[in-house]
């Protein structure tokens, strides 16, 4: 009887949380305010990112997250996305090259996953990191020979329309992960990353799932390419194709903890936040940096933020490494006035950030550690 | 009548026969043993049925329909459950939607109601409600064993293939997991069953056929083959 | 007849190389079951290296010896630490090899812009025996005739080490069955640790190889790994004669799209891979 309660309680919980992601993003729409088409305030610069983002590292989740199958071609299906908007942007409107982008990524993966998604483990990864190089190569060599030009520029839209695009783009792909998770298709994804073998002889149709979650996520990845190209003025193979486009969804679910709602939201904007502080004012840093916190996530912190924070047991070591985490910024926030009065200037954000995740990880690893000797 | 027939069904693996030319037959309603020394072929041999590998040559039908090259999935879809040697289960998940993934996938549009029910109905056919909020890595062999078979028979099959569902029980253990499988054929389900404990097949089997270097060297009832002499000379000579 | 004998000549050079670049990159993942991404950094590291020791006048050939025990030991230390405590907090065999391969990426990032703050990012490059011999009508310069020489002895030498001596037997076994050669006393641990600072070295090997004949840059590094990565596949996983093999096939291709579309090398590449998992998913000579 208890059970039936609890699905009544699941149930109730099902509907609200696309309420709340509905509400959220409705609310964040009122940002265009603060700025006008022209002069678009510094807010909505920030949230076309950090949605961009959202997309890519909630998307990536979608499949990778249960399946286990770790793709590389985020870059990939983002850069083609770029390129439609190169190259129809002064025909079509955002939407419309959103969609158009997504159908040709939905095609392109598609074809993909049928060839390497029999590949298992590592295998596929370099395979889909292999097409990033794959097409930016291809294009770099297409465009040189027989249009005899390297870049293009691409037609600049309103960064408050892009914005309004991409929060819309952003709810889809959030409420889909969110019920995605719940389905029966969810389930067999989940199936074929704990046991494919198993899962396929109670009837799971292994490759049609696999293919259908790689295609249309990667649809949204394109559709976002295309969004985020009208904000770039110029874009070039290497640009449009480029690496970091496939690992930054990767950190950012990790670090903010597969296979949980909340984690790769957390992980794009705390990344999204590190980047663009990093990139204005310490660029020579940024990568570096990159991958020292890619390592300690993946071997200090290997559930996430989320998935560490819910391995505390009981409210006392959760509250506690609560404190920790924000005693560690406030540490950090002091040591940016510091170097501030002493003349280096560095984003606000930047250590405030860096110190709240190394104390996260400090205190997440000590308090796993005194579970296990009580 | 017979609910499986194949001929010429082989394998080989880098030049090495793993199967050769098996032809047999499977009675509805019965147990059917398959024993074999180590390396015989056996588990392959399953392998083939299920479509975890694809035959080189030969044809097998199951219920009528040729099986042979379909998908692991479609030929669960057709009724063919199966158990693997090492046990392989979903570690995420507690026993219960361990078994539930069997039954909400095993057949086309079955309902997540539907599903629940066989799931219940399932765990208490094999005796393991009691640990089905369990994780599965927190249980003991025997019950991991009986959740290899709960999972297979959540897809409701007509005929269920059972890969050494008793290695490694103590004897207590065996006898329940005997009786298991007798209560599996008595519900309606044909069975295939591979196992090396002599006592379980000779007790339950209707028929045994016997595999050695992959291919089919005796068959007969367990009386047969524990007097036929070519079968007695294979074991002791392994051994 | 000239552009033939050219390809083959330049093509066995590539090839030679890249044997040696994915012997190193097969025995990483054979034995410790990391997918070294990081790989082709640890030749742009020798590479970058021997350029200043040369430099500092220390002639080429002392620099190949000098640079090996550095790759061999910063290998061996990144296995020791953060790839052990790594193991420590995966729970399975499959999550640690995937979280092997991304951490890999991790030290890619670290080490190609450590570098470039370092050595910054323009090409450099040294004399090293820059005359040329000439062979029916064909003209190659002999430094690269020593590199083929050194790659092709190399290669040879750590075939001989993995069949006859007795830490390349327990390799060997290490990577077949870790369990059993675990049980029969050897050092696991330590062999993987061994194992992943051979590959380091023989990559750092390659990348003294390298500046020797080619001007050399921070930025290398991708394209290399890209390269051992596809040889790798080609040859099949954790298979030493698959990746000589597998070497000698890209280095050919590559030498033949040199003649015709060089930029296209990698499109070509890429689309071979394709091809082989489509008809062989286990690589040439995979199990």
């Amino acid at each position: 009887m208890s059970k039936t309660n609890d699905r009544g309680g699941a149930r109730i919980k099902q509907q609200i949380i696309p309420i709340v992601i509905v509400a959220v993003l409705f609310g964040l729409s009122f940002l265009t305010r603060t700025g006008s088409a022209l002069r678009p305030s510094y807010y909505v610069v920030l949230f076309v990112s950090i949605l961009n983002y959202i997309v890519l590292a909630v998307s990536w989740n979608i499949f990778s997250g249960p399946s286990g199958y770790i793709s590389l071609s985020t870059a990939a299906f983002f850069g083609l996305g770029i390129y439609v908007s190169a190259l129809l942007g002064e025909k079509l409107p955002v939407p419309l090259l959103m969609i158009v982008a997504g159908v040709i990524s939905f095609a392109i993966a598609a074809i993909i996953g049928v060839i390497t998604l029999r590949l298992r483990g590592v295998y596929f990864t370099i395979f889909t990191f292999g097409l990033v190089l794959l097409l930016q190569y291809f294009i770099l060599w297409y465009e040189v020979k027989f249009n005899n030009l390297r870049g293009r520029t691409v037609m600049a839209v309103p960064y408050n329309t892009v914005f309004i695009c991409l929060l819309i783009l952003a709810g889809i792909v959030l409420i889909a992960a969110y019920y995605v998770k719940r389905s029966r298709f969810g389930m067999a994804l989940t199936g074929i990353g704990e046991c494919e073998d198993a899962a396929a002889h109670i009837g799971v149709n292994t490759t049609m799932v696999k293919v259908i979650a790689f295609a249309a996520t990667s649809f949204a990845i394109g559709a976002s390419g295309a969004a985020k190209a009208t904000t770039m003025i110029y874009i070039d193979p290497p640009i449009a194709f480029n690496v970091m486009m496939s690992f930054m969804p990767v950190l950012m679910v990790i670090f903010g903890g597969a296979g949980s709602f909340l984690g790769p939201i957390i992980g794009a904007i705390v990344f999204t936040l590190l980047q663009e502080q990093l990139t204005t004012k310490w660029p020579k840093w940024y990568m570096i940096i990159f991958g020292v916190v890619m390592i300690i996530s993946i071997v200090f912190l290997p559930k996430g933020l989320v998935g560490s924070f819910g391995e505390m047991v009981g409210k006392r070591k959760k509250l506690l490494l609560i404190a920790a985490t924000a005693v560690f910024m406030v540490v950090g926030f002091i040591f940016t006035k510091l170097l501030a009065a002493a003349g280096t200037n560095i984003g606000g954000l930047v250590f405030p950030l860096l110190f709240g995740i190394i104390g996260f990880v400090i205190f997440a690893n000590v308090l796993k550690r005194g579970k296990e000797a009580a | 009548m017979s609910i499986m027939e194949g001929t010429g069904v082989s394998i080989s693996f880098g030049g090495l026969k793993a199967v050769s030319d098996v032809k047999f037959n499977v009675e509805e309603g019965e147990i059917l043993g398959l024993i074999g020394p180590n390396g015989a072929g056996k588990s392959t041999f399953f392998n083939l049925l299920s479509g975890a590998l694809t035959m080189d040559s030969g044809t097998v039908y199951f219920c009528g329909k040729k099986i042979s090259g379909l998908k692991p999935n479609q030929i669960c879809h057709l009724g063919l459950g199966r158990t693997f040697q090492a046990a392989k289960n979903f570690p995420g998940m507690v026993v219960y939607q361990n078994v539930m993934m069997g039954a909400l996938f095993g057949k086309k549009g079955r309902s997540a109601a539907e599903a629940a029910k066989i799931t219940d109905e399932v765990l208490d056919f094999v005796g393991l409600t009691e640990l089905k909020d369990k994780n599965v890595t927190d249980i003991p062999l025997s019950a991991q064993k009986q959740l290899e078979v709960a999972r297979a028979l959540a897809t409701r099959p007509k005929l269920l293939l059972l890969d050494e569902v008793m290695a490694g029980l103590n004897p207590t253990e065996v006898e329940d997991a005997m009786k298991l499988i007798t209560r599996i054929r008595d519900s309606g389900i044909t069975v295939i069953m591979i196992e090396h404990v002599m006592r379980a097949i000779m007790t339950i089997c209707d028929r045994i056929i016997v595999l050695h270097h992959g291919a089919k060297i005796a068959e007969g009832t367990p009386d047969e083959i524990s007097t036929s002499r070519t079968v007695i000379e294979i074991y002791l000579g392994e051994s | 007849m000239t552009t033939v004998l050219n390809i083959i000549i330049t093509g066995l050079i590539m090839g030679g190389i890249y044997a040696l670049i994915s012997m190193g990159l097969s025995l990483q993942y054979g034995v410790a079951k990391i997918l070294n991404v990081s790989h082709g950094e640890f030749i742009m590291i020798a590479a970058m290296l021997t350029w200043v020791f040369v430099n500092r006048g220390i002639h080429p050939l002392l620099a190949l010896v000098l640079c090996c025990p550095l790759t061999f030991i910063i290998g061996f230390l990144l296995h020791i630490t953060i790839f052990r405590w790594l193991n420590i907090n995966s729970g399975t065999a499959a999550a640690y090899e995937s979280n092997a391969m991304l951490l890999c990426f991790g030290l890619y990032f670290i080490f190609s812009n450590i570098a470039m703050q370092i050595w910054g990012s323009n090409p450099v490059g040294y004399q090293f025996l820059n005359r040329s011999v000439a062979f029916a009508g064909t003209v190659t310069a002999i430094n690269k005739i020593v590199v083929l020489i050194i790659a092709v002895a190399v290669s040879i030498l750590f075939y001989l080490f993995l069949t006859y001596s007795r830490l390349g037997k327990s390799i060997r076994a290490a990577s077949q069955d870790p369990v059993a050669a675990g049980m029969l006393g050897m050092n696991i641990k330590m062999i993987m640790a061994i194992c992943f600072g051979i590959g380091a070295m023989l990559a750092g090997i390659a990348g003294t190889l390298i500046s020797m004949y080619s001007q050399v840059d921070t930025g290398m590094g991708m394209g290399y790994t890209m390269i051992a990565l596809i040889v790798v596949v080609l040859g099949g996983m954790g298979s030493i004669p698959g990746s000589m093999i597998g070497g000698l096939i890209l280095g050919f291709v590559g030498s033949i799209f040199g003649y015709i579309e060089p930029s296209l090398s990698m499109v070509a590449y890429y689309l071979i891979i394709l091809v082989l998992l489509l008809v062989k998913p286990k690589g040439l000579m995979g199990r």
